[in-house]
């Protein structure tokens, strides 16, 4: 295994207020090699439990293990994509992808190979000069994700990476991504509130529900990739997820 | 813009000022501009023994690079501690909230009984007037570093010094820039003022006020002009590299 969570949750004390129980209890496991999403409504905690899993917030009860060892705080064996404005925009394309291995100490010749390879391999040669404001919305995410993949991290955390894209381009962004998760063999957990986003990409999904933010379900993908957004299979396991997520609503 | 659109206002003063001085017909009121003209084109002459207009202005350059330097070494490191430290920032927010409206030539009289009259009074009153604005920019410009830049940077175990350098810095940068630009413009006016006061015997502000009591009009006036344009030069340089090097900031969104 290498993301284990035991019993994980999160209590937001708030001033003169009840204190707020944004994760509950949450276990799982996540095998290496693995593509999890983890998918609700805005409100469930997922952008938080993923932000403890990255070690930018701390749970207040239970333990998160990345292999065999628990994360205290930022940890170079987990990398994280944000929606967005996490590139720098003073710097290259070069510099934003070489970002963490600057900040590693890594040397500049070894550092401009990596860098090469990683924007070869998110399909950016010839921009490696550019700003990202003189890129689109989809073009910057790539290099977010070559920046994150660039340090060799053995988990890749995204939290809704793709969710200020258009349409079109998400679904182009969806497919790039399985191929570079298949090329690279990396953990993956991915954090969305897209119910087609999820059963297209994951292997697992598991469906957290709002306040407190608990595990509602878990399904397990077997459909074949690349998967056929039109196909029976993916039309009932999206209807049958969209039930749990309209259960929970209910519940509310 | 089209160029010529600058010009006309200009020219309407211009001919406006010609007409009004040719009707009042008293140079001790309202010189032509010709004899303005006059004295700008000889800005190497001496003027009533107290120097020309370039060795004035080249003296009051001086002056402002000594002041605004310090409260550049002064309020940039400054601003960047109490931006980052939210607990410095409520320890000194009332001192600068209380100093910083007090006008710098308030601080003149402090300054004469401290440093008496000459260089070093005058630094400081120009020191004190671009000190806040910097400050006050470099601090908003640090807090206000987008939130995600930080967390990217310790996702990648970037903390200390280099979180500093290579994130809060760069940044922050644009807004501190705004700063040294907006201070420089308040350093300039405090030192023409600090001039004028009694004592002085050097400097653009003293020229046009030494010149006021000979009744030199349009020496006051070329004084004024030159004033006003290296002022203006300044500016046009600090937009000019924020326009270079701050250009991610306007195209970021």
């Amino acid at each position: 295994m290498t993301v284990v969570l035991k019993n994980v949750g999160k209590i937001f004390a708030a001033r003169q207020k009840e204190p707020l129980t944004a994760i509950d209890d949450i276990s799982a496991s996540i095998s290496r090699g693995e593509f999890l999403c983890i998918l609700g409504p805005s409100g469930c905690g997922k952008t938080t439990l993923l932000r403890m899993i990255g070690g930018l917030d701390h749970p207040t009860s239970g333990e998160i293990i990345v292999e065999g060892t628990p994360v205290t705080g930022p940890d170079p064996r987990l990398a994280m994509i944000f929606q967005e404005y996490s590139l720098y925009p003073w710097r290259t394309v070069r510099a934003n992808v070489g970002f963490g291995l600057q900040m590693r100490g890594i040397a500049v010749p070894e550092r401009e190979e990596i860098v090469n390879r990683f924007i070869r391999l998110v399909g950016l040669e010839g921009f490696g000069d550019s700003y990202p404001y003189e890129l689109s919305g989809g073009m910057r995410q790539r290099v977010a994700v070559a920046r994150a993949l660039a340090t060799d991290p053995a988990v890749l955390l995204m939290d809704e990476p793709f969710g200020a894209l258009d349409a079109q381009t998400r679904n182009r962004m969806q497919k790039e991504l399985l191929l570079i998760w298949e090329k690279t063999k990396k953990t993956v957990i991915f954090v969305t509130h897209s119910v087609d986003e999820a059963v297209y990409l994951a292997d697992r999904i598991i469906v957290l529900s709002p306040r407190p933010g608990q595990i509602a379900g878990t399904y397990d993908v077997d459909i074949p990739r690349p998967r056929d957004r039109t196909s029976i299979e993916f039309a009932t396991l999206r209807r049958d997820v969209l039930e749990l997520i309209d259960r929970l609503d209910e519940r509310q | 813009m089209k160029w010529y659109l600058k010009i006309i206002p200009l020219l309407f003063i211009l001919v406006a000022w010609e007409i009004v001085s040719v009707i009042l017909n008293n140079p001790f009121i309202l010189p032509e501009p010709a004899s303005v003209a006059a004295v700008l084109m000889k800005p190497t002459a001496d003027i009533l023994g107290s120097g020309s207009i370039l060795e004035n202005s080249r003296l009051s350059i001086w002056r402002v690079a000594l002041g605004f330097g310090l409260a550049v070494a002064c309020a940039v490191p400054a601003g960047i501690i109490i931006g980052r430290y939210q607990i410095i920032e409520d320890l000194v927010n009332p001192i600068i909230q209380l100093f910083r409206p007090i006008p710098p030539l308030a601080w003149v009289p402090l300054a004469l009984a401290w440093f008496k009259i000459g260089l070093p009074s005058m630094v400081f009153i120009i020191f004190i007037g671009s000190f806040f604005p910097i400050l006050i920019n470099s601090i908003d410009g640090v807090r206000r570093v987008n939130r995600t830049w930080i967390e990217t940077a310790s996702i990648y175990g970037a903390k200390g010094w280099k979180l500093l350098v290579y994130v809060i810095l760069p940044a922050a940068a644009p807004a501190i820039w705004t700063g040294l630009r907006v201070g420089f413009g308040v350093a300039w006016m405090c030192v023409v003022a600090a001039e004028m006061l009694p004592g002085t015997t050097s400097g653009i502000g003293y020229l046009i006020m030494y010149s006021y009591n000979w009744g030199q009009v349009q020496v006051i006036i070329a004084g004024m002009i030159i004033i006003g344009i290296i002022g203006i030069g300044v500016d046009i340089l600090f937009r000019a590299v924020e326009k270079r090097k701050f250009q991610w900031q306007e195209m970021n969104r």
